[in-house]
């Protein structure tokens, strides 16, 4: 903290380093100083009670993918790291580089918009909480000042009973998505919905929480005709940009799409269901 | 810059000391400095897998990490899988199912294969599809180079 309060602009933090040194490498990110973040003591654990997983900022997101707590507990955060790049970049990979890199269609920042989650900084002269709604700012742009850094994030644990799913479409495999989503829904009585989260990355410059799809879902009957109806007010509520991957009318496409398709999953595997 | 850091590690089971640069990469140490010319410089930014090495057991991209950051670590190249006189068995599978061509990926392919076989030690195609999924070949076309991978996994030769 002290290193960071002195050198602020002057130094970059360095965690997995597999976003940051490709940047160094291509000579687009030349910071003068690396503050290495391996090695730091207590910013690896995993944490997790009945209603929060909290995980350091240095947890590798090969133990994510490799915890039985976590695909016990909140499996939609294993099913998003799976497709996370690769094996090899998810043995370095850390959940907080992930995090404060903020590229818009990454799935760890998706899955903190749509858990919910709180972020946790610190700097020599504050500690602070900061919702995941108000973390993300802008394109690669977060509420995080130079002589701060992320130490935890608390994911909030959907209820128990509720089905989940994280999909994406790739050009392959293990790529930036052109359109993620995120869904978790839960059921009460005649398959009503009474508990619903909608996120969706790669459709703006930062993740976001579709309230208007939720709110779409919340005390209807569960079914294809209801999905199909959300995935249209999601792909109505985005404004995508277009790039070298895509048209933005093909990713409000695939945002129907893939609403539909993620919560007829996650309605499939909500418990207590037929 | 002129200051080094000084840096004590294992390679191949060798313990080594030696000063680095802060910004020598690893792969630039194990070729440049160690000689160890066998793991490859691809697209010196994570994206190929050409420079993949084994950092305390795991597989690692080489070229986006410091030397200085493998202070105190265990590092397997290529070099410490086999010998010319006594290939690794996952080496021996890719020769005889012509999985390489030109052999830029392969040693790449092969430590990330290993480790997919250590963790995973009867995947199905689809598996070793995904396993194999940050190591590009632009000659083979993977299809021999999955198949040399299941070939290693019915001989029993996993590890």
């Amino acid at each position: 903290m002290g290193l960071l309060q002195s050198y602020r602009d002057e130094a970059k933090v360095l965690a997995g380093g597999q976003s940051l040194v490709p940047l160094m490498n291509f000579r687009l990110a030349q910071p003068h100083n690396l503050i290495d973040l391996n090695g730091v003591e207590g910013l690896d654990t995993i944490e997790i009670d009945d209603r929060t997983l909290s995980l350091g900022a240095m947890v590798r997101q090969r133990d994510v993918e490799q915890s039985p707590l976590i695909a016990e507990r909140l499996p939609i955060l294993r099913e998003a790291i799976e497709q996370v790049a690769h094996p090899a970049i998810r043995n370095r990979g850390t959940v907080g580089g992930s995090l404060v890199h903020a590229d818009p269609a990454a799935e760890l920042p998706l899955l903190s918009i749509a858990l919910d989650a709180t972020f946790h900084v610190r700097s020599a002269r504050v500690s602070r909480s900061v919702a995941a709604n108000d973390f993300y700012q802008g394109y690669l742009l977060t509420d995080i000042a130079p002589d701060e850094l992320l130490v935890a994030v608390d994911f909030h644990l959907p209820p128990a009973d509720s089905g989940w799913c994280c999909t994406e479409i790739a050009r392959r495999h293990g790529d930036f998505a052109i359109v993620a989503a995120a869904v978790l829904l839960g059921c009460g009585r005649d398959r009503r919905i009474d508990f619903a989260r909608v996120a969706l990355g790669g459709v703006g410059p930062a993740p976001l929480r579709m309230i208007a799809a939720e709110q779409a879902l919340l005390g209807e009957r569960a079914d294809a005709e209801l999905f199909r109806r959300a995935g249209d007010v999601a792909a109505q509520a985005v404004d995508p940009p277009a790039d070298i991957h895509a048209s933005a009318s093909y990713r409000r496409h695939l945002t129907g799409v893939l609403v539909r398709r993620a919560l007829a999953t996650a309605a499939s595997r909500v418990k207590g269901q037929a | 810059m002129a200051e080094t850091i000084s840096i004590a590690l294992k390679v191949n089971g060798s313990e080594l000391a030696a000063a680095v640069e802060p910004r020598r990469s690893l792969v630039d140490f194990l070729r440049h400095d160690l000689g160890l010319v066998g793991t490859h410089v691809g697209c010196e930014h994570g994206v190929c897998g050409a420079c993949t090495v084994m950092l305390d057991g795991r597989t690692v991209r080489s070229c986006l990490l410091f030397a200085a950051q493998a202070d105190g670590a265990d590092v397997t190249t290529i070099e410490g899988i086999g010998t010319d006189e006594a290939l690794h068995p996952l080496q021996q599978a890719f020769q005889k199912h012509h999985a390489l061509q030109c052999g830029f990926c392969t040693p790449g392919m092969i430590l990330a294969a290993l480790e997919l076989l250590r963790d995973n030690p009867d995947p199905t195609e689809e598996e070793i599809r995904v396993g194999l999924g940050g190591n590009l070949c632009m000659c083979t076309g993977y299809v021999n180079i999955v198949r040399a991978v299941r070939a290693a996994v019915s001989n029993g030769n996993s590890r």
